[in-house]
């Protein structure tokens, strides 16, 4: 291959014939089973192999599915859930790991990052066992069908809230918390007039970070979800194992389009504010 | 005690440390500020200034000793219940607020009625020149401009002290110049004290109507600018406020009452005013040393011959540097009064350097 124009400079890797291939084919594993998958759920066939024409009927089918969309109503619910606390929780771990120095302070921060470490399967296994432990009750109604669940995905969402959010703070300049402590304010008012703006990036990016972790996770949720608390990405397990029929291209289109909008607002946020630290 | 402390006193510092870790950051510092002074704390980096500032803010609890503002102990006193602000070496303008909001921030915390807020604001943006930036917000700001805002955002409460941190080692050293002279002139007309930190000693002289220098935690003198320059305690003083020349010796009373003999290397023997005995320093300043051709010195005159190495020219005046022999080279400093005439010395020209004895300092720490 031969280029035009300028030779190759030593950082034009992205001209360079082997790289060009790595750089190619890691986009096609990546993204064509995902194209695939997307461009079958319109395919007008019931068989994944050969494109038949567009169609829209099983979105139709997929959402007529009460089964289906109950799944997607539990995740949501779960989802908004362990989200609103585990961002609460994650904003009051980062603040006081900020704001104080205490004794075992690395020990915490350390052990904080454990759930985002440890296998999600030993995760998983670990919080079947203590469910069925303590006897957390399984037949209860909606939505406290869905508590077990929700527990178990604050305790891995939360985490994430809090790194991120302590990770924000970093870039704080503490002269502007005293400055308004100079000025008068309580140490609640500080935290509300000038922490938290400058915190807000951290806890909507923590937050939706933890909303995409919640709506797809399947390992710990399989672990700890009974029969009537079953949730999209196990229920789409469930239909896989008969067959992989375009019903579930199109739950699963539908997941993807959510989770890759959220994680574009995400960086979004992010991007709006830079390190704005004056 | 308290019932001692004169009316116009409006920080009083009562033996006052503080560690972090092992480091002695402020070690037993005793000081009184007086109401409406321009008070200026000077010392090399690291010396502890900033720690004092904040323990007078609140931002740190003294490990010994207490202070006092207006007369009240501020012990246990947290830094948003104390009479003083602070302008930060940051500036610490809230990022996220317009210059109006950052100004009038602590008159809401204080629940201020709305008309009060608004002409406070007004008046205090007025005052630092900010007038029309009210919507502004800090990142349109320049450097300076920023700092107005802090400025005014302090001001604004009327403070019994204001501290100032640094504030003006972030800008230009033409802006500085003009702020120095805008800084005095604010304190005159808002009569409020200032406590202004620094660690550029000719700022500290050119502000302050008293100065403290500090060296490594402790006070080493407080004194009005011009007795600090021409009356320093101690050899740190001396070295650290202007420029001056040192000399090693020991002294000896002399035969009459209240005078010392010191023997030094370069001077050899002299007879001075004062009282030591021991090792001491004599120090003499540049511009007191007078440079002429002619050989042969003058009654109560100390001489010295030596060779000029270089001249630094700054405009107004020129610095000799003049080589007297082992050691050190003699720092003088000559005025250039005239256009075309003046003592005319060249590198290399054998000149005699003389001062006045009472020119001399004898310093014993
Ligand atoms: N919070 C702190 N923890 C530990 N050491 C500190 C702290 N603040 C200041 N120091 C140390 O105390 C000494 C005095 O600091 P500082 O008061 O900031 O000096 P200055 O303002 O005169 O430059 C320095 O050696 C500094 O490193
Ligand atoms: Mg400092």
């Amino acid at each position: 291959m031969r280029f035009p124009g300028t030779p190759i400079g030593p950082l034009d890797y992205h001209r360079r014939l082997p790289l060009r291939l790595i750089l190619i084919s890691s986009l096609i594993f990546l993204y064509l089973p995902i194209l695939t998958l997307v461009a079958f759920s319109f395919n007008d066939s019931r068989r994944n192999i050969v494109w038949h024409g567009f169609t829209l009927k099983y979105y139709q089918k997929a959402f007529a599915d009460s089964e289906l969309m109950l799944a997607f109503g539990n995740s949501l619910s779960i989802a908004l859930f362990s989200t609103l606390i585990s961002t609460v929780l994650g904003t009051m771990a980062g603040y006081l790991l900020w704001r104080f120095r205490f004794g075992g302070k690395t020990a915490l921060e350390g052990t904080l990052a454990m759930p985002i470490v440890i296998p999600e399967i030993c995760m998983g296994v670990a919080m079947m066992a203590f469910v069925a432990r303590i006897g957390w009750p399984q037949d209860l109604p909606w939505p406290l069908n869905l508590s077990a669940i929700t527990a178990a995905h604050i305790a891995f969402c939360f985490p994430f809230a809090a790194i991120v959010i302590r990770a924000r703070m970093e870039s704080f300049n503490r002269q502007l918390a005293e400055a308004a402590r100079d000025l008068g304010a309580t140490e609640f008012q500080t935290f509300r007039d000038v922490v938290a703006p400058h915190m807000k990036p951290g806890i909507v990016a923590g937050a939706l970070l933890g909303f995409t972790l919640s709506l797809d996770d399947f390992v710990i949720t399989f672990f700890t979800s009974g029969p009537n608390s079953i949730t999209f990405p196990v229920k789409i397990y469930s239909m896989v194992r008969f067959s992989v029929t375009p019903e579930v291209n199109a739950a699963s289109t539908i997941l993807i389009i959510l989770t890759v909008a959220l994680t574009a607002i995400a960086l979004r946020i992010q991007r709006r504010y830079p390190i704005a630290g004056v | 005690m308290a019932s001692q402390i004169s009316q116009d006193t409006i920080i009083r510092i009562e033996g006052v440390s503080k560690k972090f870790g092992r480091l002695q950051a402020v070690d037993n510092v005793s000081m009184e500020i007086k109401r409406g002074e321009f008070f200026a704390l000077v010392g090399p980096s690291g010396c502890g200034k900033t720690t004092l500032l904040r323990l007078l803010a609140g931002f740190e609890t003294p490990d010994a000793g207490r202070i006092l503002i207006e007369g009240r102990d501020m012990t246990g006193v947290t830094a948003n219940h104390r009479p003083v602000n602070m302008l930060f070496q940051s500036y610490a303008i809230f990022p996220h607020m317009n210059v109006e909001t950052n100004v009038s921030y602590g008159l809401k915390i204080a629940r201020r009625p709305r008309d009060e807020i608004m002409a406070r604001t007004e008046e205090a943006l007025g005052l630092v020149k900010l007038s029309g930036y009210e919507k502004s917000h800090p990142d349109e700001l320049s450097g300076g401009q920023r700092q107005r805002v802090a400025l005014a955002r302090a001001l604004v409460m009327r403070p019994a002290v204001l501290l100032l941190d640094e504030p003006l080692s972030a800008l230009d050293a033409k802006l500085r110049e003009a702020m120095q002279l805008e800084m005095v002139h604010l304190q005159k007309t808002v009569g409020i004290t200032f406590l202004i930190v620094t660690h550029d000693q000719s700022e500290a002289l050119s502000m302050a109507g008293r100065i403290a220098v500090m060296h490594q935690g402790s006070v080493r003198q407080i004194a009005p600018p011009g007795e600090l320059y021409e009356a320093p305690n101690c050899r740190f003083v001396a070295d650290f406020i202007g420029k001056i020349n040192l000399f090693e010796g020991t002294a000896r009373p002399a035969d009459q009452p209240g005078r010392v003999r010191v023997h030094t290397e370069k001077l050899g023997i002299l007879e001075l005013q004062g009282d030591a005995e021991g090792s001491v320093t004599l120090a003499v300043r540049p511009e007191k040393i007078i440079i002429s051709h002619e050989p042969g010195g003058l009654e109560g005159q100390i001489s010295l011959h030596g060779t000029v190495m270089d001249i630094a020219y700054f405009g107004g005046h020129s610095k000799l540097f003049i080589d007297i022999g082992a050691g050190q080279p003699l720092m003088a400093e000559i005025t250039n009064s005239n256009r075309n005439g003046g003592p005319r010395v060249a590198p290399g020209d054998r000149v005699r350097c003389g001062w006045r004895a009472v020119d001399t300092l004898l310093l014993t720490e």
